[in-house]
């Protein structure tokens, strides 16, 4: 087991070194990923790791990388996509234009299905898909659009409990163990390289969707990154989380009110 | 028997449980003092849907409340948390919880040892970890880590468990303190109480 002030010695590192601000990351579940990545790498002693870490430029890629975490799925939470579908797209068809931000996308499986969603409510011709995370090789996977084969019977599953009524594997073509999803999807994702606790706002939305990305912050840098989206929702713009997270104990609560049961929040100061 | 080795305090109970688990817990929830001095976090193998059911059928055995926990709930005394489902539970250092969404562990998320092993990093001997029934090997590890730590650890008596391979497990690989039956558990964990 690592010391906490190891992994304060290691977060000053890294901070010093390269600017990633990670001292405001949830401890325990930080302190986990670090613990994972010295046995995986079988790092003998903490001063070799942290050596590595401070010396080599390809491994701190890789350390980022490993210590945040990048899991996630299509249609995760199918209730959720089916009032994305039902209640929340139907009072957007009337915009003009409609910008979404995936802030914290990570391989992008939620882009994907949120593509899908706009598609199949007409308005995705009109949309446009803002993608973002701090790792960088977790946003290329994003942009080729290529997912594991193995996942699609679950991902199909999701899909038509939130609603959808098409074949699902009718959106991407499979080889080799993989599949690629229909290159239309992806013409209106914009993929870019953000920090969610050092970057600024960049535009103004009509739909964030930030789901289990919170959980990995404390409560201080959350209500930091919840006024960041405060700053870039438009009036009546929707705010959508993880089941498990709230905007309950935060700065920007009071302009919010929660759609129905699910975890969505509409801006309505 | 267990009331001799209780002289020191217990702030947390983690108990972690899969195929059979429930069964137990739904003995073993009724049975208890409606007022504890400590917290009681359950964690347990379940199906990946977001439903609340299992908060509700265990609430509806006890009158002790009982919370599906939340992103950065505040650990309250007298109180059960109950892991959500698809979710690692861990505990923070200033008594709060994080969840987290990464790999499955042991094919399992939420997973017993990532719990167990969080819990025993900030509760240390006053921490007491139950592993009851299941067939997998999740558990050992985390009791492994309470152990460590200075803290009591408990398995379910493989004989009187639906699935013995998981305590067995545990039995095997660690040095546990306590190997109890449902009725010698309850009164253990009466006997925490303060």
């Amino acid at each position: 087991m690592i010391a906490e002030a190891e992994v304060d010695i290691l977060l000053n590192d890294l901070y010093e070194l390269y600017g990633y601000d990670f001292s405001n990351y949830s401890r325990a579940s930080l302190k986990r990923r670090i613990v994972r990545l010295w046995m995986l790498d079988k790092f003998p002693s903490f001063a070799e790791f942290r050596y590595r870490v401070k010396s080599d430029a390809d491994y701190l890629k890789r350390f980022v990388e490993e210590i945040t975490v990048t899991v996630t799925e299509m249609f995760r939470d199918p209730l959720f996509y089916r009032c994305l579908r039902t209640e929340i797209l139907p009072t957007l068809t009337a915009k003009p234009f409609i910008r979404v931000w995936h802030a914290g996308c990570a391989t992008g499986e939620e882009v994907y299905s949120m593509a899908i969603l706009l598609k199949e409510s007409q308005i995705l011709h009109k949309s446009l898909l803002y993608a973002t995370d701090l790792n960088p090789t977790a946003l290329e996977k994003a942009r080729r659009g290529i997912f594991p084969l193995g996942s699609m019977k679950q991902y199909s599953e999701n899909y038509i409990e939130s609603g959808g009524i098409l074949d699902f594997s009718s959106y991407y073509t499979a080889q080799y163990g993989q599949v690629k999803f229909d290159e239309k999807l992806a013409e209106k994702m914009i993929f870019s390289t953000h920090n969610l606790v050092s970057d600024r706002s960049f535009n103004e939305f009509d739909l964030i969707m930030c789901r289990n990305v919170l959980i990995y912050f404390d409560k201080p840098l959350q209500d930091r990154v919840l006024s960041l989206f405060d700053e870039s929702l438009g009036q009546l713009g929707y705010l959508a989380l993880g089941t498990k997270e709230t905007i309950n104990f935060s700065t920007i609560k009071p302009n919010y009110k929660q759609q129905g049961k699910e975890k969505i929040w509409r801006k309505i100061a | 028997m267990a009331e001799n080795s209780l002289k020191r305090s217990c702030d947390v109970v983690v108990i972690g449980g899969s195929t059979g688990g429930l069964d137990v817990l739904l003995k073993v929830l009724p049975a208890l003092k409606p007022t504890l001095s400590f917290t009681i976090i359950v964690v347990l193998h379940r199906k990946n849907s977001a439903d609340s059911t299992l908060e509700a059928l265990l609430a509806s055995r006890t009158s002790i409340p009982v919370r599906e926990v939340e992103d950065k709930d505040v650990l309250a005394v007298g109180h059960i948390y109950l892991a959500p489902a698809d979710y690692h539970l861990l505990i923070e250092a200033d008594k709060t919880f994080s969840l987290d969404y990464s790999e499955k562990v042991n094919y399992s998320r939420p997973s017993l040892d990532v719990t167990f092993e969080s819990a025993a990093d900030v509760y240390g001997d006053t921490l007491v970890g139950i592993l009851l029934s299941g067939a997998n090997t999740d558990g050992t590890k985390g009791l492994a880590a309470i152990k460590k730590e200075g803290g009591i650890t408990i398995a379910q008596k493989p004989e009187t468990a639906q699935a013995p391979f998981m305590p067995q497990q545990a039995i095997d690989n660690v040095a546990v303190d306590f190997i109890l039956d449902i009725p010698d558990m309850i009164s253990f964990i009466n006997a925490l109480n303060n």
